[in-house]
């Protein structure tokens, strides 16, 4: 581990943590825009955070031991997922303690642990979204990792580093399997944030949500540390979404400290224009009944298929 | 993967498009959509005839370039609409298995093309000769949407994208077949789809519905 690495990987953790509820304000924003609403805010997810930190946390009766560790482990997973997604610099130690299915795994840990935690009160709401989150997760989960193998079949490897370094030094080529596995993984990060076509996540209306069911009964820090991790996670998808599909300006192995700090600005203002896209698609989409949802993520994974085969036929 | 010409990167990015079309096309609720859907794909292989066209020189593929993009994007679109309209016949098409499971028992039959073709292609010496595997999975996937669907209309659309699928087959692996052939088959198909429409209307004249499975009884009266 070079010293140029542990100053990354520390960079890009500080980084994910910092913007991830600013990425959040700004999807708000440009929603609100495109609503023609006034909008909120662009800090107001950090003024959220700070005051549900100074609130004291009500716990039920009968929550068990997960209801408490739960909103930790999620946290966690987010976080060591933002350390090893390369966003910044693709020398960071942590990047090779997981490749892309194990990265795949940590959001699956959270998804069951926030689930579990959803079912421990007994409430209806809980179980309820717990079981839809479950439903979601199952479809998106395996059209995800199609869209990984289709960037690991193009790189020869799983590790996400070598899969952005193979993917930045490529030719100019068009890769009709890279442009399906986009537009799949672009459904699947809608589905698994819980953004509009699956879920609304600015809605309390008890018949269609699923992420809010699940946190209903959290307060205070518990509620504050998932309400970061879910920003976390959304930053997490755009990262990889953009080491993937649009990998220029991450810092290489052997990058010294001047392109790892040029690479922050690159990265900011990709994540800029990726939220704006977000916000776009949400405008532009109507949530989607439940039981349409398999379809919705079965075209998602037949996309993701589709890159696959095609990138064994014409090695493009 | 800097041997890749260009032109060669356009087609293979068409035959994708033509691909993701034909199983758009096996999804589609609509039966308006459906035309439009096939009329995109139309246009698509109109395109990449074009582009191998330009590639290697070959005027006669000029021809059926433009033969195509009249007639699949303009004649038949336009003879479907008006048959619909004339047969007031704008339901969702249903078909005979849910859109999930079509669509695994296409990716299923892709699989089984791009294995099928992989062969062929090796013989062929035509830089375009991988999308021969495309090329017989849209034939197949437009077999599938034949079979699952109920009603006259999605039927004839399906057998016109077959027809699609191997006109972009012929291209990809031989750079295009004679042009007496090529016109007799696009000939056949306009002459067919009229034919067809006659069909349609009598065939609603008889059952007072395009549903297919009528036709399957022997007996008026059971």
């Amino acid at each position: 581990m070079t010293a140029t690495g542990f100053l990354s990987q520390v960079l890009q953790l500080a980084i994910a943590l910092a913007l991830a509820p600013l990425l959040l304000g700004w999807v708000n924003q440009c929603r609100a825009w495109l609503s023609n609403r006034s909008a909120p805010p662009l800090l107001l997810p950090y003024r959220m955070i700070r005051k549900l930190f100074h609130k004291d946390a009500v716990v039920a009766q009968n929550a068990s031991a997960v209801f408490r560790i739960t909103p930790y482990i999620v946290f966690g997973s987010m976080a060591l997922a933002a350390a090893i997604v390369p966003s910044l610099a693709t020398d960071v130690p942590f990047a090779h303690a997981a490749d892309a299915i194990a990265l795949v795994g940590l959001f699956a840990l959270a998804r069951v642990f926030i689930a579990l935690a959803a079912m421990d009160i007994g409430t209806a709401f809980g179980s309820i979204g717990a079981r839809r989150e479950m439903f979601i997760g199952f479809l998106a989960e395996p059209a995800l990792l199609m869209v990984l193998f289709t960037a690991s079949l193009i790189s020869g490897s799983t590790a996400l580093p070598t899969i952005v370094e193979t993917l930045a030094h490529r030719d100019i080529a068009i890769y009709p399997s890279l442009a399906f596995a986009g537009v799949a993984f672009t459904m699947v990060s809608l589905a698994e944030n819980a953004r509009i076509p699956i879920d609304n996540p600015a809605t309390h209306l008890e018949l269609t949500m699923i992420h809010e069911a699940m946190i209903l009964e959290y307060s205070a820090r518990h509620l504050a540390l998932i309400e970061w991790a879910s920003a976390l996670k959304l930053f997490n998808y755009s990262c990889i979404g953009l080491a993937l599909f649009v990998p220029f300006g991450i810092a290489e192995v052997g990058a010294d400290w001047v392109a790892i700090l040029k690479a922050a600005p690159v990265l900011v203002a990709k994540l800029a224009v990726g939220g704006l896209a977000l916000a776009l698609i949400e405008t532009l989409s109507a949530k989607l009944r439940i039981f349409r949802a398999p379809e919705f993520l079965g075209t998602a994974f037949l996309l993701a298929v589709l890159g696959m085969l095609v990138t064994q036929l014409l090695g493009a | 993967m800097t041997a890749i010409p260009l032109w060669a990167q356009l087609i293979n990015l068409l035959a994708a498009v033509l691909l993701l079309l034909a199983f758009a096309m096996l999804a589609q609720r609509r039966v308006l959509t459906l035309i439009d859907l096939f009329a995109t794909q139309g246009f698509a292989l109109a395109c990449s005839t074009a582009i191998v066209a330009y590639a290697t020189n070959q005027s006669h593929l000029y021809w059926s370039a433009g033969l195509t993009l009249i007639l699949k994007v303009g004649v038949l679109p336009w003879l479907l609409h008006r048959m619909i309209e004339r047969l007031d016949v704008r339901w969702d098409v249903e078909g005979l298995i849910n859109i999930p499971a079509t669509m695994l028992i296409g990716i299923v039959l892709v699989v089984f093309a791009f294995n099928l073709a992989f062969p062929i292609a090796q013989l062929a010496s035509t830089v375009t000769r991988a999308t021969l595997g495309i090329a017989m999975a849209s034939v197949m996937l437009s077999f599938l949407m034949m079979i699952t669907r109920r009603k006259a209309i999605p039927q004839v659309i399906g057998f016109l994208s077959m027809e699609n699928g191997l006109f972009f087959a012929a291209t990809s692996a031989t750079y295009g077949m004679p042009m007496v052939v090529e016109l007799g088959i696009a000939l056949d198909v306009l002459v067919g789809m009229l034919i067809l429409g006659v069909f349609f209307f009598q065939i609603r004249e008889q059952f007072d519905s395009l549903d297919l499975k009528h036709l399957e009884k022997l007996k008026e009266h059971e």
